[in-house]
């Protein structure tokens, strides 16, 4: 569990790996993480994750290297979000790590996708600091939604969550209580799927 | 000194108001806006600075694209639109990603005459979002100087 990882950071502090190819986007996302009380190191695409984790060249990974969470946009040139996903996933170093997906696009065939091959959750740009919040904090659980998970979600879960569309009644296992995007709730910025059996 | 800090404070606030009710801005505004404080006063300015940078590099590309009719590149003008609307969203730009939106559909099709038409507008709406932005930032700043707080504007 990546947690674990954590004695040698300094105190609890999560650091977070973001991968956008916008630059704003990632002003944006460094910021949310950081108020969030999260070192964040940016990178622009998915190679450059790649090299910062030490996984490109066919290498295994640095090995000292705490990253406890992956925030990565799912459309970017060259690798996308989702590739970067798989080749985190098939790293004996890296596939421990949470990896969480962003992207413009609500298209539940991408969400299960990337669901199916290990996502920890999808998030509907633009991220809100209620989003950031929730991740965090499911992180910090250590993840204890991942009980009971299936690896194909159910297609009609998908659907049920998308017709609900205010972001309190997104079946999100963990209720964020200070969901503080209450000033319009027209588009649910992220959408959690709950995977286990009810 | 309390008067014209409060005479400032409802300028601003009034001010803000209508750039949400006009469709300028949207609540992703609002949510930047909740993350600057002491620490990081200048973060909203920073990131719209950066928005508006992009926008002017990826129109002037666009352009560049669309300038010969016999040879579009709407590969590329599809991808500028969809980072436009991409960091235009992200920042709660509301009338630049409507726009963006229309681009869109005209690329999809491939029309030129529209694509042209959606440019100038998105050029024109993020030269107009700058200037009231730009007058929203020296509102705030003359409240700061006057010794005020800037106000968190509620949308509801």
């Amino acid at each position: 569990m990546a947690l674990k990882d954590l004695s040698s950071s300094s105190s609890s502090e999560l650091h977070v790996l973001a991968v956008d190819d916008s630059f704003v986007d990632r002003k944006v996302i460094e910021r949310l993480l950081k108020i969030s009380a999260c070192k964040v190191t940016t990178v622009e695409s998915g190679t450059r994750a790649l090299q910062y984790l030490g996984l490109d060249k066919g290498s295994s990974g640095l090995k000292d290297l705490k990253v406890n969470l992956i925030v990565t946009d799912y459309s970017m040139p060259g690798l996308t979000g989702y590739e970067l996903l798989k080749k985190i996933k098939e790293s004996s170093a890296f596939r421990e790590i949470p990896v969480v997906i962003m992207s413009s696009e609500n298209i539940q065939p991408r969400i299960e996708q990337c669901m199916v091959e290990g996502a920890e959750d999808f998030l509907l740009k633009p991220v809100k600091l209620a989003d950031v919040k929730r991740i965090k904090e499911l992180i910090m659980r250590g993840g204890e939604a991942k009980e009971g998970l299936t690896k194909s979600p159910s297609p009609k879960r998908i659907l049920q969550n998308d017709i609900d569309s205010s972001p309190s009644s997104s079946s999100s296992l963990i209720s964020s209580s200070q969901d503080v995007s209450s000033l319009d709730d027209d588009t649910p910025s992220s959408k959690r799927m709950k995977l286990e059996p009810s | 000194m309390n008067t014209i800090v409060a005479q400032l404070q409802r300028q601003f606030q009034g001010y803000i108001v209508s750039l949400y009710q006009q469709g300028y801005l949207d609540n992703q505004f609002t949510e930047l806006r909740k993350l600057q404080d002491e620490g990081s006063p200048d973060f909203v300015a920073e990131v719209v600075s950066l928005f508006f940078d992009d926008c002017a590099k990826l129109i002037n590309d666009m352009s560049t694209s669309l300038e010969r009719p016999d040879h579009v590149d709407f590969k590329q003008v599809d991808s500028g639109v969809h980072q436009l609307k991409g960091s235009s969203s992200s920042v709660g730009a509301r009338r630049v990603k409507s726009v963006c939106i229309a681009f869109k559909e005209c690329c999809d099709v491939q029309n030129r005459e529209g694509c042209l038409r959606c440019l100038q507008q998105v050029d024109y709406e993020y030269k107009m979002l700058k200037t009231k932005l730009q007058d929203l930032f020296n509102l705030e700043q003359q409240i700061l100087q006057a010794g005020g707080t800037i106000p968190q504007v509620s949308m509801n």
